[in-house]
């Protein structure tokens, strides 16, 4: 059975490292900042006792004042999993690290949410749209589209 | 004087027989080797996601049938399971067996096609996949008995099925279950030793265990790399705890591992189907659920493991009739991840058969 880390748990062994961190946290998920997202990502994938390896997935939800961005993770080492995420508060220009430096697996996935919220993410080798054509005006799936 | 040489791009679909749809690459070759594969998506793109926050729940299950259309019931049952896990809905017991009956059946169905249409990428031109189709005929006839469907079947629901197995049901299924082994050592006779499938598919396309996961692979292709991860098994959700199966692994990764390990899968399903038929017990087959519900705010995430990998709905509830975010997360996008590293330094026909034993439906990949 996968167990949910709790995401209290996790966000204080994050806080040790990287204080200020955590916006908040939930029984099996936290919130981070935009700014230190690649720093957690990168120590919630070697650290021992979490080795996060798989990327289950990536999305995002518009709540028209922001951009929530999830990231699934799980280990298939210890059979845990987390759900980790980030907000994005800018809806003209939002932009998040992409994390397809630790995980190759959100490669699709970050275009994907490129295309369809219109969130870039830096670092990504090849951000470009995935489904629809280039010169698309607009992100469908945001949800000030009609 | 010295050939001067330059590589040259090649256009392959999205209209071509090998791409299993409106699949499109790119591929720059240098003489008949790939130097690189650009793969664009979009041909069947009808924004499922966007459609689905404005519809009841019920109303989103026969959206999911045109997900991966070749296993329409697996995707039912992914989507049920988040609804359930979301709104807290229990499943009666006769429901959870007619769900496994169910979506293993329609596992070895897609299987089936994926092996088949392997065999035919490797040249062996519908002769195979012919016979596939024969047993696979019988399985969409069982699945018309219950749902009055052959392809899209919108046969499950939060909270059970739609309607009980008819009587001849359980009758033809165990004729289907004693013909099913002999046509699977009548295909291993034809093709397990098969010196062009060998020849074919031995070694080529290797798939490392570590890149494996960490491109996010799942389903046959992660396990053909030799990682043992089954949801079924690792993360057991409806009764599959109940059941006794092994999860096979093979050693190398390469094309022909993957033809294998789908063999060797579908063995598996009739085992698991074996003992859910002797186990289902009478009753309800769906629970009290509301025409329209509306679950607590909050998020789920329903997984299953289905032919291809790792199927999952993330639904977003804001406790109205329709979800406020519905998102899916589709195995056969994400195993295409490291295509591309694979097919490097092989050959154009190499690259059909590499694509071909990923095994991917274009309609769960544009959604």
């Amino acid at each position: 059975m996968t167990v949910a880390l709790s995401g209290k748990e996790v966000a204080g062994k994050i806080e040790e490292k990287f204080p200020g961190s955590v916006v908040e946290s939930g029984p099996d998920n936290l919130v981070v900042k935009v700014d230190s997202l690649l720093d957690i990502a990168r120590f919630l994938k070697e650290a021992d006792g979490l080795e996060f390896n798989y990327l289950n997935f990536v999305t995002a939800v518009d709540y028209y004042d922001h951009f929530a961005v999830a990231y699934r993770l799980s280990s298939l080492k210890h059979n845990h999993s987390l759900t980790v995420k980030a907000r994005c508060y800018d809806r003209e220009n939002p932009a998040l690290p992409s994390v397809t430096g630790l995980w190759q697996g959100a490669d699709f996935q970050e275009r994907e949410i490129y295309d369809l919220f219109g969130i870039r993410f830096e670092g990504h080798p090849n951000l470009k749209r995935i489904f629809l054509w280039e010169g698309f005006e607009g992100h469908p799936l945001r949800k000030d589209f009609i | 004087m010295a050939v001067r040489t330059e590589p040259f791009v090649l256009n392959m679909g999205p209209v071509h027989p090998s791409t299993h749809g409106v699949f499109r690459m790119r591929v720059t070759l240098d003489g008949e080797v790939v130097v690189d594969i650009e793969p664009v998506f979009g041909y069947l793109h009808r924004g499922i996601e966007k459609l689905a926050e404005q519809r009841t729940y019920a109303g989103i299950i026969p959206l999911t049938d045109r997900l991966d259309y070749i296993s329409s019931m697996n995707n039912n049952f992914a989507y049920c399971l988040a609804v359930e896990k979301l709104a807290g809905i229990k499943v009666p017991e006769r429901a959870e067996y007619i769900r496994v009956i169910i979506s293993e059946l329609q596992r070895i169905a897609a299987l089936l096609i994926a092996v088949g249409a392997f065999l035919n990428d490797c040249g062996a031109f519908f002769t195979p996949f012919l016979y596939m189709f024969r047993e696979r005929e019988r399985i969409v006839d069982l699945f018309e008995m219950v749902s009055g469907q052959r392809l899209t079947y919108n046969y499950l629901r939060a909270g059970g099925v739609s309607q009980d197995l008819p009587e001849e049901f359980l009758p033809a299924l165990r004729k289907f279950m004693d013909m099913m082994p002999r046509f699977m050592d009548e295909y291993d006779r034809l093709l397990q030793q098969n010196e062009i499938l060998i020849a074919r598919a031995k070694g080529v396309g290797i798939l490392p265990a570590e890149q494996a996961i960490n491109c996010s692979i799942s389903g046959p292709v992660l396990r053909a790399s030799g990682v043992k991860w089954d949801i079924r098994k690792d993360d057991p959700y409806s009764i599959y705890d109940r059941f006794d199966f092994d999860v096979p692994t093979q050693p190398a990764g390469d094309c022909y591992d993957r033809y294998r390990q789908r063999v060797e899968e579908m063995r598996q399903s009739l085992r698991i189907i074996e003992q859910a038929m002797k186990q289902i017990p009478s009753g309800p087959v769906r629970a009290e659920v509301p025409h329209l519900i509306h679950p607590p705010v909050g998020e789920a995430y329903g997984r299953i493991e289905c032919p291809k990998g790792e199927l999952g709905f993330y639904l977003v509830s804001d406790n109205s009739i329709a979800p406020y975010r519905c998102h899916i997360r589709p195995p056969s996008l994400i195993n295409l991840t490291a295509l591309r590293d694979m097919v490097r330094g092989w050959k154009v026909a190499d690259l059909i058969i590499i694509f071909g034993s990923i095994d991917i439906t274009v309609g769960e990949i544009d959604r």
